[in-house]
């Protein structure tokens, strides 16, 4: 190579740096920050033993699931976008794919069972954690958030905000059907 | 003179009162040492919900929470290093504002010393380089005619 072709060359590379800068705000810009991967997913549901809505005698712990692939929503009454993924709730829950459990979240008895009435109720059961220590355990910050949980109690999938069809259909559906396979 | 004991008892109980009430009101914030640890801990921790803030300065719901959380940790006996693993167990290295040196996180501490070391080398490379051609940038024998001439015209002038 020519001493002129190589300082040809030398110019090129403020080019790469450049792309290169380009190729990670490219990536970056597109994240959306809310979305923070969870420690959690691989690992065993943490334990708790919750009073369940309906009957707050009762309590429900994750161990009675042992052997079941199941689903917990994090929700809220107070919780705008849980509204938003309701109506998705309901159809999957009428599809019968999927047991879905709620975990209802710092939220007030009263208003918790008026929004299951009026919105209608995708939940087995939804379990009660009125001050937010189950949501810490489970590294709750944003609701709504969605636990894809396999027979062995283990999170395989955490869904931080609002599910939305594609997100169901492309990741969560798949997932489920294989651990149920 | 009932009137006057009346009274006094009345001023007496509200005082008693005021003071009960008060007491209930704080009872996160009696021990002024775990508290002064405790923000001084999550000023080096971020709030999930708002994350341009600290744990230490949000005012959101989850960050009041964890602050119970590691005020009550802190009372127990646990010390910062635990605290924090337990925070960090449940949401990721991502409540910390700063981030722990492991494979993944090499390019974040590492890339603007690597940046800088290209730098430096692509200067010295450059003034190298210069240094060697300088000596070459003198003035040929017709351009020092010129600037003579040149000179010459601007002192007849003046």
């Amino acid at each position: 190579m020519t001493p002129n072709n190589r300082r040809k060359l030398l110019f090129l590379i403020p080019l790469a740096v450049f792309l290169l800068l380009v190729g990670f705000f490219l990536r970056g810009l597109n994240l959306n920050p809310r979305e923070v991967p969870s420690p959690l997913v691989g690992k065993p549901a943490p334990a708790f033993a919750l009073p369940v809505l309906a009957d707050v005698d009762q309590k429900f712990t994750p161990e009675e699931m042992k052997g079941q692939v199941w689903m917990l929503n994090v929700w809220a009454s107070w919780c705008v976008s849980c509204r938003q993924e309701h109506p998705l709730l309901m159809d999957l829950a009428h599809s019968n794919k999927i047991a879905i459990y709620g975990l209802n979240y710092k939220d007030r008895l009263q208003d918790a069972r008026m929004h299951l009435q009026r919105h209608g109720d995708p939940f087995v059961l939804t379990a009660v954690d009125a001050d937010g220590r189950v949501g810490i355990d489970y590294g709750v910050y944003g609701t709504p958030e969605t636990y894809v949980i396999d027979r062995e109690g283990v999170i395989r999938y955490k869904q931080i905000g609002p599910l939305t069809p594609d997100k169901l259909e492309q990741t969560i559906l798949p997932l489920i059907r294989e651990l149920q396979g | 003179m009932t009137r006057r004991i009346c009274l006094s008892l009345i001023v007496g109980l509200s005082i008693v009162a005021a003071t009960a009430t008060a007491q209930e009101a704080r009872p996160l914030a009696e021990d002024p040492a775990i508290e002064q640890r405790m923000i001084k801990l999550s000023e080096d921790l971020r709030c999930l919900v708002c994350q341009n803030e600290s744990l230490a300065g949000s005012q959101s719901g989850l960050a009041e929470d964890l602050r119970r959380e590691i005020r009550e940790q802190m009372k127990a006996g646990q010390n910062d290093r635990e605290i924090v693993d337990y925070l960090v167990d449940r949401y990721g290295d991502f409540v910390l504002y700063r981030p722990p040196l492991k494979p993944t996180t090499w390019l974040l501490w590492f890339g603007p010393f690597i940046m800088l070391l290209g730098a430096v080398t692509g200067l010295v490379f450059y003034l190298r380089r210069r240094n060697r051609r300088v000596p070459e940038a003198g003035l040929s024998d017709a351009e020092r005619h010129r600037i003579e001439a040149l000179l010459n015209q601007d002192q007849d002038r003046s």
